[in-house]
């Protein structure tokens, strides 16, 4: 379609702004303890890659991406909206940083994955694509980046991240998918938004 | 220019297959209108096509001479919307901030913008509270908040949508009081009988019709039968 | 917001934040491009004094490593064994002052400085259609849609216990993603009223 040539291009309206900033909202407020225990709150296991993986499957590609985006801007500028309160340029000299930048190319690949079908939402297609996206690309970008910084081979670092974040990605990948297909089931204005936009043309 | 008046001219309004408002045709031209009518009656639809929230399926809205279909922005600068949930309508971080949004988006000098805000949180009891998290103020002082960031740009007309509904009896008191100190004409579409007393005309809709336009008194008490 | 901002009066206080972004860039540059025991001796040096100079609490200097402190753990570790105690000094050595260093500029930087910087910043990708003043709009609109999702999420999970609805995460992240998106439309809608599409 014409929508991968110009998704970067168009002119996000007041709707777009408002779903990519609650959206990026969720994700920081994930990482406030308490908001939601799924593991108990001992292991370093946050929900906020929930929050990236329902960014991709519910808002998309673009917003998905765009709403990661916003996170790590915000974290940059020294807020502390990653888990355990965690914030500020530090975050981005720690070996740790791959994953975090991982997020945004996480949410466009779910989004790009989940647009093929929508308005359907296959149960299926949407665990692959927050598989695929929220976890497969994230470590793609995170364990290079960790090998990297601390001079260890990318086995060693593939080992601790999988060890560590693996069990948990794929609980959060699997409750994504059922969220997001409820959600887009209760809210199918969402996917024929896009189709609505393009209709409706220049409307203000 | 043109004259002050509020033009709604045949105005139908579909979403989807479900009709809002069907064949409405007003025009207004006091200093206050109040509009009443059931939960989905229509009236809040009513409220957006009059700063081009909503664009009519059929028929045209114009507000002073202005089209609301071509001439959205120019509307929108004339005319304020007030929403129901203040936290919805609170887009910036902190409360000098927020009223300052829509003058620094009109580029005013940044003086005047600053002397603006400072006057608007002393009219609006908010001394003090000027580099406050939005989040932290209460319901009252959020919709007092929202007051204040629309009419710092100042608007000629200002539309609110059950603007009380969420506020305690104090509250809704207070903003009244304020509304009625406004020299911009209001359109108010409230729940809250009471608030319409003092109001020079009152409109009822019942089922995306406009059914009574009238003296307050006289609408209420159309109203009150209706809902029995 | 606050942020992680550390008031003081100091001269990393008052220094430009884009100075304070070069300098933090070039001595990235030579900390892990030319590395080695001399310069991560030296600049370690260099981290200890500019954080007593900007007066920073040494607590919350070490409270920026700690979370950092296990996966540095893994890395010395591994060079421990592989090659040495002095190459997992210094690769331990080079990633604790790496991290220090860059939450020095977050503890004298305010946020709305570095919100500016990103306003500044994204001035070239003009002709990408990047509105600079939609990415501040954005990012100020985020900062305030913060508290309104940690208030849903709260809001949610009382209503689950409420009701004794089990420990399934389901009933919990449904509802509170509809109320994001309902929120969402609210927001833009006030948005729109207050002229940001026109």
């Amino acid at each position: 379609m014409a929508d991968t040539r110009r998704w970067r291009l168009a002119r996000l309206d007041a709707r777009d702004l408002a779903q990519i900033a609650v959206f990026a909202a969720l994700i920081a407020a994930l990482g406030v303890p308490g908001t939601l225990h799924l593991f108990g709150n001992s292991v370093p296991i946050t929900a906020q890659t929930l929050g990236v993986m329902l960014a991709g499957s519910i808002l998309g590609a673009r917003r998905g991406f765009l709403a990661c985006v916003v996170v790590i801007l915000l974290v940059a500028a020294g807020l502390p909206l990653l888990a355990g309160g965690r914030g500020g340029l530090g975050v981005f000299a720690g070996p740790t940083v791959g994953y975090l930048l991982g997020w945004p190319l996480g949410a466009l690949v779910i989004g790009w994955i989940t647009e093929r079908a929508l308005p359907r939402y296959p149960l299926v297609l949407g665990f692959a694509a927050n598989v695929v996206g929220g976890i497969a690309v994230v470590y793609a970008v995170g364990i290079p980046v960790q090998a990297w910084v601390s001079d260890v081979d990318s086995f060693v670092a593939a080992a601790t991240a999988s060890l560590t974040f693996l069990p948990g990605d794929l609980i959060k990948a699997a409750i994504a998918t059922a969220v997001a297909s409820q959600v887009h089931r209760a809210y199918p204005a969402l996917a024929a938004r896009r189709a609505q936009k393009a209709e409706a043309g220049d409307r203000s | 220019m043109t004259q002050a008046e509020i033009a709604v001219d045949r105005v139908t309004h579909r979403y989807g297959d479900r009709t809002v408002l069907e064949e409405v045709t007003v025009r207004l031209t006091e200093h206050r209108v109040g509009v009443i009518g059931a939960n989905g009656s229509g009236k809040s639809t009513f409220a957006r096509l009059l700063n081009g929230l909503v664009l009519p399926s059929a028929g045209t809205v114009t507000v002073d001479g202005l089209d609301t279909r071509r001439d959205g922005k120019a509307v929108r600068r004339k005319v304020g919307f007030i929403f129901t949930d203040p936290d919805a309508q609170i887009v910036m971080p902190t409360v000098a901030e927020d009223i300052a949004f829509g003058m620094r988006r009109l580029k005013l000098p940044e003086e005047q913008v600053r002397q603006r805000v400072a006057e608007l949180i002393a009219r609006f009891g908010l001394s003090g509270l000027e580099d406050h998290p939005a989040h932290l103020l209460s319901g009252g002082q959020k919709q007092l908040l929202a007051l204040a960031a629309v009419l710092a740009p100042e608007p000629d007309i200002l539309v609110c949508d059950e603007p009380t509904t969420l506020l305690d009896l104090r509250n809704t008191r207070r903003f009244s009081a304020l509304l009625e100190t406004l020299e911009q004409r209001v359109v108010l579409v409230t729940h809250h009988l009471e608030l319409l007393e003092n109001f020079d005309r009152v409109l009822v809709f019942d089922e995306g019709r406009l059914i009574e336009d009238t003296k307050p008194a006289v609408a209420v008490a159309t109203y009150r039968k209706l809902m029995t | 917001m606050i942020g992680l901002y550390h008031p003081a009066d100091s001269p990393l206080h008052r220094a430009p934040v884009g100075l304070k972004l070069a300098v933090l860039l070039g001595a990235m540059v030579v900390l892990f491009g030319v590395g080695g025991p001399v310069v991560v001796t030296v600049a370690l040096v260099v981290t200890v004094v500019a954080y007593a100079v900007a007066k920073i609490p040494w607590r919350l200097g070490l409270a920026q490593l700690r979370p950092v402190l296990w996966v540095i753990g893994v890395a010395a570790g591994f060079h421990l064994f592989t090659s040495g105690p002095q190459h997992a000094a210094v690769v331990a050595g080079q990633l604790l002052v790496a991290v220090a260093l860059a939450a020095l500029l977050t503890l004298t930087t305010r946020v709305s400085a570095m919100l500016r910087v990103f306003e500044t910043a994204a001035r070239p990708f003009r002709p990408l259609g990047v509105d600079p003043a939609r990415v501040a709009l954005l990012l100020a609109l985020t900062i305030r849609c913060v508290p309104l999702l940690i208030n849903i999420l709260g809001t949610v999970r009382e209503a689950r216990q409420a009701r004794g609805v089990g420990r399934n995460p389901l009933a919990l992240v449904t509802p509170a993603v509809v109320r994001a998106l309902r929120t969402a439309d609210e927001l833009g809608e006030a948005l729109a009223a207050r002229g940001v599409d026109d």
